[in-house]
């Protein structure tokens, strides 16, 4: 309490950031509950017990002494604007951002030097999508003991791969339009050309060979997101040796493809190409594959999503040196040991995709003008997605949200880090609470999942000194599930069981990426296990993997001697 | 704990089925206590022995536990709790009866419905450590998940059969429980013969009763791989699936030769050195086309040719015929119905070389040459031009029409000199040359090539010195020239001198033209090419 009143006065009444930061405060529990996946600052502060499990991750005390140095060492801002809000980079962040500035009444305008719709709509999640969801469908028809569970017969499936390409594509350009019409209906300006910062609350923006346009802005959000990452050594010549860019586009589905990188975009590369009837062999320089999933649900999705496919693996390697195909010969992959650094094998496939994440794009957005450098190209920020200078300081009025600061590189995250933005450049202080943000995995079965693993939960609760629970429920279980003869899966809910908190839920079977939501809602609202588990699930659905998950929690007695329901409701 | 994963399963089904109060939670706890419930009772009476072998594979597919039996097979399987085990079910005296060993084997179990064999993770008992009834002994690692497996015995783990890591199928013996101290002795000696026999890293094949049922020699001997592993340390790239494959039919990827591009091992490759067939799904993918034929009228012949067919040699592609090679392969089989003979005559070229090489700057090619030979031959013999139609007549043509045989890329194409008899060799080769040029442009009219009344191939170009041709259906004869090659002849005198000749052989319908026609046809021909004076008037 007494550190946010020390930062309201510490600050200039011209930044109005803080401006309604004790009103906040006051009516902090209805305002929170309205921003799903928000998570304010105030709910720390307002005196419930919730905040007892180490949510609120930053210090209150170190930036507020920032925020009123940097207001002071700045040069002069214009005094009037053009804009209330300039966004950079009309990708999902700067989408979210401008319909949630729009909402609130700002003068907004967004600029954007390619394409609207960003990687997320163009290059990334929405082309896959559309590529995941025709590989569901062949796995499904391909799998003559599935279909003969279910009674059915079906011919050798087949496909057309321009058509399949083409499917990607139109929905790529469905979404973009999507996109476009909804900023120009709600009155945002859309700006062509690649914008740059040229001081405080400046913006240059235009096309090559064409002049310059300076505009200002009360504030300014960067969300130029980012681009493929390719370790060097690594020659992508965009037909044999490729990034995710070239291969959502399907020019050619190779009888045997070598994928680096086990991730996101691995996996669902290789449950694309593995229906298609390609062989895969995935390159992982950790020793596990699908590094950063929790490990029994990695272990698990291995089991299904590798070991009986097309797939074989090396892990503990580097690619350190791979060559296209050419003068007649293969795609040549070096692999050196990961910890040796020996040289260990040499493949020799048809095409090399490289999924080894992705890299800042933050190059000529005049970082230098305010006396910012990024690290590693991501543009460091504080837990407000405020822009800190190379002292250190914060630079007023100058955000940045989604890939390019690399907090969590998810599209919703993005939208939901712009959103946060808005809420603060309007006078509502809001911190996002990251774990409360859901990441899927649309391969088939899907994984989802939200909040820490069981290892990272682990740890905290060693150094917090609280007690750790599981609960696990199958799909087998549900009868949803085996209706659709999709029975594989398994969900696990990771919890304090000294009060109700839910500290992770990771599924993986039939339709996880549209379960998780239950859980992450949960974690954004602080509800606990012993409230929603009294919520109904309508029979039979797959949502009743998450209801058994709940009721099988064990929760102790002690956190249970308030009612579930607050003030029960006659009807 | 692990087992909850397999163990919900049933409950809730159950639950959903007999009630609807969600906040009743079977635990796996409650619900092990359930099945010792049910073990108890049926050990209660030998009737209830039935009941038990139902509830068995319910348990083990279901609580994770392995079912475990007396070491001697021949006794009925009164399975549970002699003297040390638990308490309770000692109640009833009867069952000591028919005791006689205390060693029990450990099972793999089977933890899930498609289970067939099991990997052992790790032992959380060691030998000689005492087991209590309910505790983990054992963590495996099914298809699905890694489960502990827990004893429904006391007694002491004798021996381990299995070591971590090493995989047992459903069923087999991974360790051996011993009742006493006294007994282990004898466990671990029945261990040893376990493990001689059946241990999964033993060498010989062995190969599961199931194996013994497929028709085909599991393993074709990989002798045709062997010459080409002697040239030194060859590197062997094979397919992920390829090596999945060879791993699961236990093929050496060693010996099996890549035909893949780059000499890679494909997955076809080991399915060959497996002796199998290749499998259903690469078939279904590989003939995957852009576009979309009429299959399913065609689906009926198609899939009751390839029976009587050999299985595609491994790493062969299907590329479909163009209309043209449908046409040829339309034509060859048709023209099975033809009786057919040949009759070779070898004709001297010293002349036609000659003439050849002074008429060649006027544009004449040796095709002309021959085709107005052939034609000139065929004015004198005009059955050689004749054709039969319906089996029952002649069919006298009154046009000699010489179709020649020519290959356009991937094609074949008999375009035609019509009345080569009557034009003269100059007209006749400035004739030919529209022609192939029509052909290269696939601009031919079908009068230009379906008119032929006979055909000339020639592969003397390739240096063939003789061959045979398929006759073309509608045609009487066909004739195929080899190559002119100097040739040592001796004359009727005895004297030796080098001649250039030519081989030609003739194909006829042996319906309507008979050996001797031919033979005097092919006379004239011969005399025509060695007096090619005719040929320019």
């Amino acid at each position: 309490m007494h550190s946010i009143c020390f930062q309201a006065t510490g600050v200039p009444r011209s930044n109005y950031i803080f401006d309604s930061c004790s009103p906040a405060l006051a009516i902090s529990k209805p305002i929170n509950l309205r921003f799903c996946g928000l998570r304010k600052e105030a709910f720390g502060f307002s005196g419930l017990t919730h905040s007892s499990s180490g949510r609120v991750r930053f210090s209150s005390r170190g930036h507020s002494k920032k925020v009123s140095a940097s207001a002071e060492s700045n040069g002069s801002p214009p005094k009037s604007f053009d804009y209330d809000l300039i966004i950079i980079g009309a990708g999902v962040g700067g989408h979210g951002a401008a319909l949630h500035a729009v909402e609130k009444g700002l003068k907004t305008a967004i600029i954007e030097g390619d394409v609207v719709g960003g990687t997320c709509v163009n290059r990334g999640c929405v082309p896959s999508k559309a590529l995941l969801a025709v590989s569901g469908k062949m796995r499904e028809l391909q799998s003559e003991h599935h279909m003969k569970a279910l009674g059915l017969q079906v011919s050798a499936a087949g496909y057309d791969r321009q058509g399949v390409a083409d499917h990607a594509n139109n929905l790529a350009s469905k979404i973009r339009s999507n996109l476009t019409n909804s900023m120009k209906a709600l009155g945002v300006d859309i700006l062509t050309g690649v914008g740059t910062i040229v001081g405080p609350q400046k913006v240059k923006y235009g096309k090559v060979g064409f002049p310059d346009n300076i505009v200002t802005a009360k504030n300014i959000i960067i969300a130029t997101g980012s681009v493929p990452f390719v370790p060097k050594g690594i020659e992508v010549d965009g037909k044999t040796v490729i990034t995710s860019d070239h291969a959502l586009k399907l020019e050619s589905v190779p009888d045997w493809i070598a994928i680096v990188g086990s991730g996101y975009i691995g996996l669902e590369f290789s449950d694309v190409y593995t229906a298609l009837g390609s062989e895969v062999t995935f390159i992982e320089a950790l020793d596990q594959l699908m590094p950063g999933f929790d490990p029994e649900i990695g272990k698990l999705a291995q089991r299904v999503l590798i070991n009986p496919r097309k797939i074989d693996y090396h892990t503990g390697v580097f690619a350190t040196k791979i060559t296209p195909a050419k003068d007649g010969k293969p795609v040549i992959i070096e692999l050196i040991d990961a910890k040796t650094k020996e040289p260990k094998d040499t493949l020799e496939v048809y095409a090399a995709l490289i999924a080894t994440g992705r890299a800042p794009f933050t190059n000529g957005l005049g970082l230098e003008n305010v006396n910012v450098v990024t690290q590693r190209g991501f543009v460091p920020v504080d837990e407000r997605m405020r822009v800190i200078d190379t002292n250190g300081n914060l630079v007023p009025h100058l955000y940045c949200i989604g890939d390019a600061n690399g907090k969590m590189m998810l599209a919703h995250a993005a939208s939901a880090q712009g959103i946060s933005v808005v809420e603060q450049v309007t006078g509502r202080d809001h911190v996002l609470n990251h774990l409360s943000i859901p990441a899927a995995c649309f391969t088939h079965p899907e994984i989802s999942m939200v909040g820490l693993t069981e290892p990272q939960a682990r740890e905290k609760a060693q150094k917090e000194g609280f007690e750790v629970g599981v609960a696990k429920t199958s799909f087998k279980a549900n009868t949803k599930a085996l209706a659709e003869n999709e029975g594989e899966g398994l969900a696990k809910l990771i919890y304090r069981p000294d009060n109700g908190e839910i500290l992770g839920v990771h599924i993986f079977g039939l339709h996880a990426a549209d379960l998780i939501h239950e859980a992450s809602n949960a974690i954004a609202l602080g509800t606990r296990i012993q409230d929603i588990k009294f919520a109904v699930h309508a029979h039979p659905t797959l949502s009743e993997v998450l209801d058994e998950l709940f009721k099988s929690a064990k929760v102790k007695a002690a956190a249970l001697s308030h009612g579930p329901v607050s003030e029960p409701v006659a009807v | 704990m692990q087992t909850q994963l397999g163990s919900a399963a049933f409950p809730r089904l159950l639950r959903r089925s007999l009630s609807y109060i969600p906040s009743i939670l079977y635990s796996l706890h409650s619900l092990l206590n359930l099945f010792h419930f049910f073990r108890f009772l049926s050990n209660s009476s030998p009737q209830s022995q039935k009941h038990k072998e139902m509830a068995s594979p319910f348990l083990s597919n279901t609580t994770i536990s392995f079912s475990s039996s007396l070491s001697s097979s021949s006794l009925p399987r009164i399975a549970p709790s002699i003297p040390f085990s638990s308490i309770r079910s000692n109640s009833t005296p009867r069952r000591i009866l028919t005791v006689r060993s205390k060693i029990r084997e450990i099972f793999m179990p089977a933890l899930s419905s498609t289970m067939t064999e099991g990997k052992i993770v790790s032992w959380v008992k060691s030998e000689g450590d005492v087991l209590s009834k309910g505790e983990s002994v054992v963590v495996v690692e099914s298809d699905k998940a890694d489960m502990d497996v827990e004893t429904f015995y006391d007694g002491i783990l004798a021996a381990i059969v299995v070591g971590e890591g090493e995989t047992a199928p459903v069923g087999a013996a991974i360790g051996i429980l011993a009742e006493t101290e006294d007994e282990i002795a004898e466990a671990k000696a029945k261990a040893a013969s376990k493990s001689g026999a059946s241990t999964p890293s033993a060498p010989p094949p062995a190969p599961a009763p199931g194996a013994a049922s497929t028709p085909a020699p599991p393993k074709s001997t990989p002798a045709p791989a062997a010459p080409t592993v002697a040239e030194g340390p060859r590197k062997t790239v094979a397919t992920p699936f390829a090596k999945k494959l060879a791993k699961q039919h236990k093929v050496d990827i060693e010996s099996v030769v890549g035909t893949g591009p780059y000499g890679r091992i494909t997955p076809e490759d080991i399915e060959a050195a497996a002796g199998l067939s290749p499998s259903k799904k690469n078939v279904g993918l590989a003939v995957v086309v852009e576009t979309k034929p009429a299959a399913p009228a065609k689906a009926p012949a198609a899939s009751a040719a390839p029976s009587s067919l050999p299985p595609p040699v491994p790493g062969s592609t299907v590329v479909p015929f163009t209309t043209m090679q449908a046409a040829v392969s339309k034509n060859m089989v048709e023209s099975l119905s033809v009786p057919t003979f040949r009759v070779g005559y070898p004709v001297t070229t010293d002349a036609l070389d000659a003439l050849y090489e002074k008429v060649k700057p006027k544009g004449v090619t040796m095709t002309a040459l021959l085709a107005k030979a052939a034609a000139m031959a065929l004015a004198q013999h005009p059955l050689v031009n004749s054709s039969c139609k319906d089996g029952k007549s002649f069919t006298y043509n009154s046009n000699i029409n010489i179709a020649v045989a020519v290959a356009i890329n991937g094609g074949l194409i008999t375009p035609v000199l019509q009345d080569a008899d009557k034009l003269d060799l100059y007209l006749l080769s400035q004739k030919w040359k529209e022609l192939v040029e029509k052909a290269r442009a696939k601009q031919l009219q079908p009068q230009e090539y379906n008119s032929g009344t006979f055909t000339l191939s020639n592969l003397g170009m390739f240096g063939v010195d003789r061959f045979d041709a398929i006759l073309p259906p509608g045609q009487g004869a066909i004739m195929a020239v080899g190559a002119s090659k100097p040739t040592v002849v001796a004359d009727a005198d005895g004297f030796f001198s080098v001649k250039n000749k030519m081989l030609v052989n003739v194909t006829a319908d042996h319906r309507i033209i008979y050996g001797a026609d031919l033979a005097a046809f092919l006379q004239t021909f011969s005399k025509i090419v060695e007096n090619p004076e005719s040929l320019t008037l």
